[in-house]
């Protein structure tokens, strides 16, 4: 698979970069991604992702662009209000690079047709907005031994990691085996989120998708990093798989 | 013993990283917590002992995107 001159100009500071150059960027073109959530996270994770030429992004979502979305999703925009998200962001995605193949997921990921739509893509991004999609998407992940980037964030701070038990990482539900009862932790629209860190942590999950795909550097796998936007700094957690988790530990493989 | 609960010093009398979570008050929280930096599940807390300076995480799982 080769580039076009167009193409050569386009990713020239990729290919120049020594841990890219040109097989790091032929594998970015012929990588498959699956983003979850074209939200806060997804925007900037889906728009960095286009740029840098994945050949195919997959995009999962079953909602419509609304006003107060635009304070960090920027991947929508105004006149956009009230138009599917992913029909907005495939609208962004065009308009950025040409050469990138959208897949429109229009529906809520559910345990009937996760495993149908983790299948197509190489790797999947969790930018999802509640606790039951962040475990069926660890889960078919996992099932189907895909690296998954994950990140969530809640106010001023984010979480980010490389979640790959078919690398001997750990995976979401190794750190938080028991999901939180509903209406425990904050969702954005009641506790309020920082637009810009959602910007911060949604990159960082495309530049980990982008050292995976690409073989470049040290993987966020077996640690988890924690970004303080209010105190302004990162901290990591390393983290190993637990032996008991019943997605990824012993008991999981029979 | 004064230990680093997510950067901030704070003064605790548990040891054990259990009895540590109930005194700080997350006693029965989903929570996940390391201890300088390495990832403790709840099962293995009992077994942990805190000491003077070591640095506690307490992380709640957000649910965001």
């Amino acid at each position: 698979m080769g580039f076009d001159r167009d193409e050569l100009e386009r990713y020239a500071r990729h290919i120049v970069l020594h841990e890219i150059g040109g097989p790091g960027q032929q594998r970015i073109k012929a990588a498959k991604v699956l983003v979850i959530g074209a939200g806060g996270l997804g925007s900037p994770a889906i728009l960095y992702l286009a740029a840098a030429g994945v050949g195919r992004i997959g995009i999962v979502d079953d909602d419509e662009v609304s006003l107060s979305n635009l304070q960090r999703q920027v991947l929508h925009h105004t006149d956009e209000v009230g138009e599917p998200k992913v029909a907005s962001a495939a609208r962004a995605v065009a308009r950025l690079n040409p050469h990138v193949e959208v897949v429109t997921h229009d529906a809520r990921l559910t345990p009937e047709n996760a495993d149908g739509i983790v299948a197509g893509y190489d790797m999947v991004l969790d930018g999802s907005d509640n606790f039951d999609t962040r475990y069926l998407v660890n889960r078919a992940a996992a099932r189907a031994a895909k690296p998954l980037v994950f990140a969530a964030i809640g106010r001023w701070e984010g979480q980010v990691a490389v979640f790959d038990p078919a690398a001997g990482g750990p995976c979401y539900e190794c750190i938080f085996p028991e999901r939180p009862a509903p209406g425990l932790v904050p969702a954005c629209a009641e506790a309020g989120v920082l637009g810009a860190m959602a910007g911060v942590v949604g990159a960082m999950q495309a530049v980990e998708a982008v050292k995976l795909i690409a073989q470049a550097g040290e993987p966020l796998r077996g640690r988890l990093m924690l970004y303080d936007a209010l105190g302004a700094e990162a901290r990591v957690i390393r983290v190993k798989p637990r032996a008991d988790c019943p997605v990824c530990g012993d008991a999981s493989r029979g | 013993m004064t230990i680093i609960l997510n950067g901030e010093p704070r003064e605790i009398a548990a040891r054990a990283l259990d009895a540590a979570l109930a005194e700080l008050g997350y006693g029965g929280a989903h929570v996940a917590t390391a201890v300088n930096g390495d990832f403790v599940p709840r099962g293995a807390r009992a077994g942990v002992e805190l000491n003077d300076g070591d640095r506690l995480e307490v992380l709640a799982p957000l649910q965001g995107g």
